[in-house]
């Protein structure tokens, strides 16, 4: 690929999504575009290119962007987040949200659903606790065919075996064809998925009690994930909680969110007192 | 060390599978029907046991259970490992006792992550 075209796609999916390309991510570019380029009836990344500068056609750019994603997900991914949200910040919430007797969780870059569902698992589990209370999962993300995707809740044997105890696939999920699973309904109604840009239009308004957000910023640079976060924080209230992926963090890249010590990937609002957290167990 | 009995009666499948336990650190021994792991588990329990269903002379439901009413034989973890995908043999296997079950084909990342939801190892 010329590197006036790379530098183009580049650029345009920087500034859509986020996403930092580097040079020897060509290949990666190449292989995802090149169906795009097909799809709307394009012999070459050339002509894309060529097409993409004489006019901004809003369905390309879009399709570029989605196709520069990365997708990968599976349920209950780490499994620690998902133990820490079960034992210890539900319960933390069903005392601290006592007099609404709601909590909201969001799941930003949610992808094909996975986490947002396996919340919901974890909420069903709970359901004796959870009597009475209204309690909300929203996934959101950027890409239209992930979101249509999550919604459908249906999940290839692969992708129902990574992560997923077998007792939870006989529990909530309905074989519909020999390797495809679905997400039974009672699941699927205690989720929302909508579409939504970290960088722009969230998709969603806050407040919201937990925030995971797994796997997105380690594809931003710095500045982005400043902002981003910046942004997250001012849908949550300061005794929110927030979750990131393994490989990301606050420190050094947002004074909105304070650490809980002891606890691997978790914040609070910077003005929170975390010893409510921390020292609630041991 | 942990021990693992890999039962299938596929050679290809046995080398795979005892590729992916060493590397996690069990050591594993084979056999090539439930008749055989039976008598494995007879004469020693291992900690863990990756199983087959279809295979000869005693399939791996019926060494399940077996397996399950010897002295000791509720102890060890036993992960269905097999082409029978549908909701009613897993049913039937958790029935038995089966701790997990994965549907073939499998990677080392499945094991994994069964090994892990089974607390055997750390993610
Ligand atoms: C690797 S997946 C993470 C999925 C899930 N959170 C997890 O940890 O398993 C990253 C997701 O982020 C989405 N994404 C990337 N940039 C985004 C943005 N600017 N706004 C919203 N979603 C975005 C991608 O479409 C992709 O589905």
């Amino acid at each position: 690929m010329k590197p006036e075209d790379f530098e183009l796609f580049s650029t345009l999916v920087k500034q859509r999504s986020g996403l930092v390309l580097t040079a020897e991510k060509s290949y990666l570019l190449e292989s995802r575009l090149f169906p795009v380029a097909r799809k709307h009836n394009m012999k070459s990344l050339e002509d894309m290119a060529q097409a993409l500068r004489a006019k901004r056609e809003e369905a390309l750019m879009f399709d570029i962007t989605e196709a520069m994603t990365t997708n990968e997900s599976f349920f209950f991914r780490d499994q620690k987040p998902f133990t820490l949200f079960q034992k210890t910040l539900l319960p933390h919430l069903l005392t601290a949200r006592a007099g609404k007797k709601q909590i909201r969780i969001w799941s930003a870059a949610a992808s094909s659903g996975q986490e947002a569902y396996s919340l919901a698992m974890i909420c069903v589990e709970e359901a004796a606790k959870l009597q009475g209370w209204k309690v909300e999962i929203i996934g959101t993300d950027l890409s239209r065919e992930m979101v249509a995707r999550a919604k459908g809740g249906i999940y290839s044997q692969f992708e129902v075996q990574r992560g997923l105890p077998v007792a939870h696939l006989v529990k909530y999920f309905q074989q519909i064809a020999g390797d495809k699973w679905q997400i039974k309904d009672n699941i699927r109604q205690m989720v929302q998925f909508r579409e939504g840009n970290l960088l722009t239009d969230f998709g969603v308004v806050g407040p919201f009690d937990v925030v995971f957000c797994r796997n997105v910023l380690i594809y931003f640079d710095l500045p982005t994930k400043t902002r981003v976060l910046a942004t997250i924080s001012g849908m949550m209230p300061t005794d929110g909680f927030l979750i990131l992926g393994g490989a990301e963090t606050v420190l050094g890249v947002s004074d909105k969110f304070k650490v809980v010590p002891g606890e691997h990937g978790l914040y609070m609002g910077a003005s929170c007192d975390v010893s409510l957290i921390s020292g609630a167990r041991g | 060390m942990k021990t693992c009995l890999i039962v299938d009666d596929s050679r290809v499948i046995r080398k795979v599978a005892r590729q992916i336990f060493e590397a996690i650190g069990y050591a594993c021994e084979e056999a090539e029907d439930g008749r055989k792991a039976l008598d494995a588990c007879t004469a020693k329990l291992p900690d863990f046991v990756l199983l087959d269903w279809n295979m000869p002379v005693l399939n791996g439901l019926e060494f399940l259970r077996a397996l399950r009413l010897l002295p000791g034989g509720d102890k060890p973890n036993v992960v269905f490992c097999t082409t029978e995908n549908d909701l009613s043999h897993i049913q039937e296997a958790l029935g038995a006792g089966a701790n997990e079950y994965i549907m073939k084909p499998f990677d080392a990342d499945i094991i994994r992550g069964k090994l892990e939801q089974l607390g055997l190892i750390e993610s």
